[in-house]
C-alpha cells in the first residue's frame, strides 16, 4: 500500500512556544487516521499544517512523495471540513458545495452536476436550493462533508466534526463517516479528543500530548498495549500503580504489586527497577486468593456495569468494573475482597 | 427589580432631554410649513417655502450648493469607504504587526481632534502645499475626516466574521483574491453599506472645516445656509433644513437598518 501523508520530524513553534515538538508519522493511502488527544496537544495545529493554514517551523510534509510544506492551501489536494463547517452563509447549499470545482475551473454544468451527485451520496438533493442558516446541524455537517469531498482530495482532514452535534446524531455520523470513506476510497485524518468516536471508525490512531505523539497504532493496540502512563491513562479507565520490577526477559516482567505479591505481565519499559503497571478494572475478578486486596469504599452502579470505588491494603485508590449479571456477587462497602487479575490485565509502562 | 420608569427623577430628566434635543427642531420643521413670510406668526399651512426653494430668487445658488454637496458626499463617502475596508482588513485579518495600536489610533484621530484644529490645520496645509481651494480641497478634507465614520461599522462587521470562512475557500482552491472578492466582501457588505451611508451624511452635513478650506465663491448646502441666515432669517431657510433632517434621518435608518439585517444572515 503506498502512503499518502508523510510527516517528517515537523516542528511548530509561535514565538516562544512550541506546539509541535518533531511529529513524525505516516499514513496510507485509503487509511482511516486518527489523531487523537486533550486538547492542546498539538492535533489540530498538526492538521493546520496538512491543510496549509499554518507554515511548519522545521521539517517535511509530503503527500504522495511530494513535499507540500511551503505551498499555499489552494495548492493542496487536500480538503478540510471544519469544526464549525464553515459554510459560506451567502451561498446556496449547491453553491458551497460545487464552491471548490468552481475554483478548479470546471465548467457549470459539470460542477452543477457533480455537486449534485455529492448531495445525493449524503441524502441531502432536496435541501440544494436552501441557504446553509436553513439546515439543522446535521445537514449543515454532511453538507461540509460535501463540499470537501467534492473536488476529489488525495486526503481529507476532519477537524472535529462531530463534537457541535448531539450524542445520537453523533453516533449516526460515526457510520456514515466510516461508510463515506470506505465508498469514496479517500484518505481521511480525523481530529479528535473524544476516544470513543476514536476508537469506533479508525483504522490506525496517533495518540497526541504536549506536542508529542505518544503512540501509533490500532484502537486494539493502544487500549491493550498502551506504551506509557499518558496513553492508559487517556484511553479508557485504568489504575496506575507504582511496583518494582524485578526481572525482564523477552517482552514479558516480573513485578511485584503492592501487599506483596509477584507477576508476570507484558512490558513496555526495558530496564528493571521501578515503574508504573496499568490494570484495567474490568479485567480483575473477586475470587478466594488474588493478587491483590482492597477494600470495597462505595460502590457506584451503571446500568450495564457496577463500579467499585475501593482502596488497596497499601492504601492506593483503586477501581473495579463488575458486569451487572444475575450472577455477579456484589460486595457491601466496608468488605475487604481478593483480587485475581485476568490474562492481560496488566501491563508495564515505559514511564 | 423595577422598571427605569420608576428611578427617582426619570420623568423630569427624559422631558427635558426630549424637550431640548428636539423643540428647535419640531419649531423649524414646523414654520416650514408657514403660509406667511413673517417666521414667528403662523398664517396656515402652506408648501410655498418649499416652492420658493426651487424657484425663488435664491433658487439658483441652492441648486450650485446642493450639486456641490452631493457630489462631494458621494466621492468622498466612497473614498473614504475604499480605504476603510482596506485599512479594517489589514487591521483585523492582518496578524499583528509592529504600530498595531498606533496605526489604530491613527485611524481614528479624526473623531477626537476638535473640528475647527482639523479646520485651520488643514487650510493651512493647503496653502503651505500651495493647493488653491475649492471643490478640490472640500473633497480631500472630507475623504480625511469621513474615513473613521466608514470604518467603524466596516470593522466591527469584519470583527464577527470567522477566518475559517477566507480558510475554507483557501483550502477549496481559491486564490487569495477570490477568498476575498467571493467570500470575504460579500460577508462584509452590510457594514460596507452601513460605512458609506454613515461617511456620506457627515460629509453632506459638514460645515466648520468646508467652510474653512471652501475658498471664495464656492458653496455647499451648509455654508450657503450659513451664508444666508447672516442676512436674516427668511423661511425658506427652514424649508431647506427640514429637507436635509429628512436625507439625514433617511440615510441614518438605513445605516441602521442595513446592519441589522446583516446581523441576521451571519450565521
Amino acid at each position: 500500500m503506498s502512503t499518502a501523508i508523510d510527516i517528517r520530524s515537523v516542528v511548530k513553534r509561535y514565538g516562544t512556544a512550541t506546539a509541535l515538538h518533531g511529529v513524525s508519522l505516516s499514513i496510507a493511502d485509503n487509511e482511516f487516521f486518527t489523531l487523537l488527544g486533550p486538547s492542546g496537544c498539538g492535533k489540530t495545529t498538526l492538521l493546520r499544517c496538512i491543510a496549509g493554514f499554518e507554515d511548519v517551523t522545521e521539517g517535511e510534509i509530503r503527500l504522495f512523495g511530494q513535499n507540500i510544506a511551503g505551498l499555499d492551501p489552494n495548492h493542496r489536494p487536500v480538503n478540510t471540513v471544519f469544526q464549525q463547517y464553515a459554510l459560506f452563509p451567502h451561498m446556496s447549499v449547491l453553491e458551497n458545495v460545487a464552491f471548490g470545482l468552481k475554483m478548479k475551473g470546471v465548467s457549470l454544468s459539470d460542477r452543477t452536476a457533480r455537486a449534485g451527485r455529492m448531495l445525493e451520496m449524503v441524502h441531502l438533493s432536496a435541501f440544494a436550493d436552501r441557504l446553509p442558516a436553513q439546515l439543522s446541524g446535521g445537514q449543515q455537517q454532511r453538507v461540509a462533508l460535501a463540499r470537501a469531498l467534492a473536488p476529489e482530495p488525495k486526503v481529507l482532514l476532519l477537524d472535529e466534526p462531530l463534537s457541535a452535534l448531539d450524542l445520537k446524531l453523533r453516533q449516526a455520523m460515526r457510520v456514515e463517516l466510516k461508510t463515506l470513506q470506505e465508498q469514496t476510497g479517500i484518505t481521511f485524518i480525523f481530529v479528535t479528543h473524544d476516544q470513543e468516536e476514536a476508537l469506533t471508525m479508525s483504522d490506525r490512531i496517533a495518540v497526541m500530548s504536549q506536542g508529542r505523539v505518544q503512540q501509533i497504532g490500532t484502537a486494539r493496540d493502544i487500549y491493550e498495549a498502551p506504551v506509557n502512563r499518558f496513553v492508559a491513562d487517556f484511553i479508557g479507565e485504568t489504575n496506575l500503580l507504582e511496583v518494582t520490577v524485578d526481572r525482564i526477559e523477552g517482552g514479558i516482567a516480573r513485578v511485584t504489586l503492592p501487599g506483596g505479591h509477584t507477576i508476570t505481565c507484558p512490558t513496555a519499559a526495558t530496564t528493571p527497577g521501578k515503574h508504573h503497571i496499568s490494570i484495567r478494572p474490568e479485567r480483575l475478578s473477586i475470587s478466594a486468593a488474588g493478587d491483590l486486596t482492597a477494600t470495597v469504599e462505595r460502590v457506584v452502579y451503571l446500568g450495564t456495569d457496577l463500579q467499585l470505588l475501593a482502596r488497596l491494603t497499601t492504601g492506593e485508590e483503586f477501581h473495579i468494573r463488575l458486569q451487572n449479571s444475575a450472577r455477579a456477587q456484589v460486595p457491601a462497602p466496608g468488605s475487604t475482597v481478593a483480587l485475581h487479575l485476568e490474562e492481560g490485565a496488566a501491563r508495564l509502562l515505559a514511564d | 427589580m423595577k422598571g427605569v420608569r420608576h428611578y427617582p427623577g426619570f420623568l423630569a430628566m427624559a422631558v427635558a432631554c426630549l424637550v431640548i434635543l428636539y423643540a428647535p427642531l419640531i419649531v423649524v420643521t414646523g414654520y416650514s410649513f408657514n403660509g406667511s413670510t413673517s417666521i414667528t406668526t403662523w398664517g396656515g399651512f402652506s408648501w410655498r417655502w418649499y416652492a420658493d426653494v426651487f424657484t425663488g430668487p435664491d433658487a439658483p445658488r441652492f441648486k450650485a450648493a446642493a450639486w456641490n454637496s452631493i457630489t462631494i458626499a458621494i466621492l468622498a463617502a466612497t473614498t473614504a469607504t475604499a480605504i476603510a475596508v482596506a485599512a479594517s482588513v489589514a487591521m483585523i485579518r492582518g496578524g499583528r504587526f509592529k504600530g498595531k495600536s498606533a496605526t489604530f489610533a491613527l485611524i481614528n484621530l479624526p473623531l477626537m481632534v476638535p473640528e475647527i484644529v482639523t479646520a485651520v490645520a488643514t487650510l493651512i496645509f493647503f496653502s503651505a502645499i500651495g493647493l488653491t481651494t475649492g471643490y478640490m480641497t472640500i473633497l480631500i478634507a472630507h475623504i480625511t475626516f469621513c474615513i473613521p465614520f466608514a470604518y467603524l461599522p466596516i470593522a466591527a462587521r469584519l470583527q464577527g466574521i470567522e477566518e475559517t470562512y477566507e480558510q475554507a475557500a483557501r483550502d477549496l482552491y481559491a486564490t487569495r483574491a477570490q477568498a476575498f472578492r467571493l467570500i470575504l466582501l460579500p460577508l462584509m457588505m452590510p457594514g460596507i453599506l452601513s460605512g458609506f451611508l454613515l461617511a456620506f451624511i457627515i460629509s453632506l452635513d459638514d460645515f466648520i472645516i468646508t467652510n474653512f478650506v471652501k475658498g471664495a465663491g464656492m458653496e455647499t448646502l451648509p455654508t450657503a445656509i450659513f451664508g444666508s441666515v447672516k442676512q436674516g432669517i427668511k423661511p425658506n431657510i427652514m424649508a431647506i433644513s427640514t429637507m436635509m433632517l429628512a436625507v439625514s434621518v433617511l440615510f441614518v435608518t438605513l445605516s441602521y437598518l442595513v446592519n441589522r439585517i446583516g446581523q441576521r444572515t451571519r450565521s
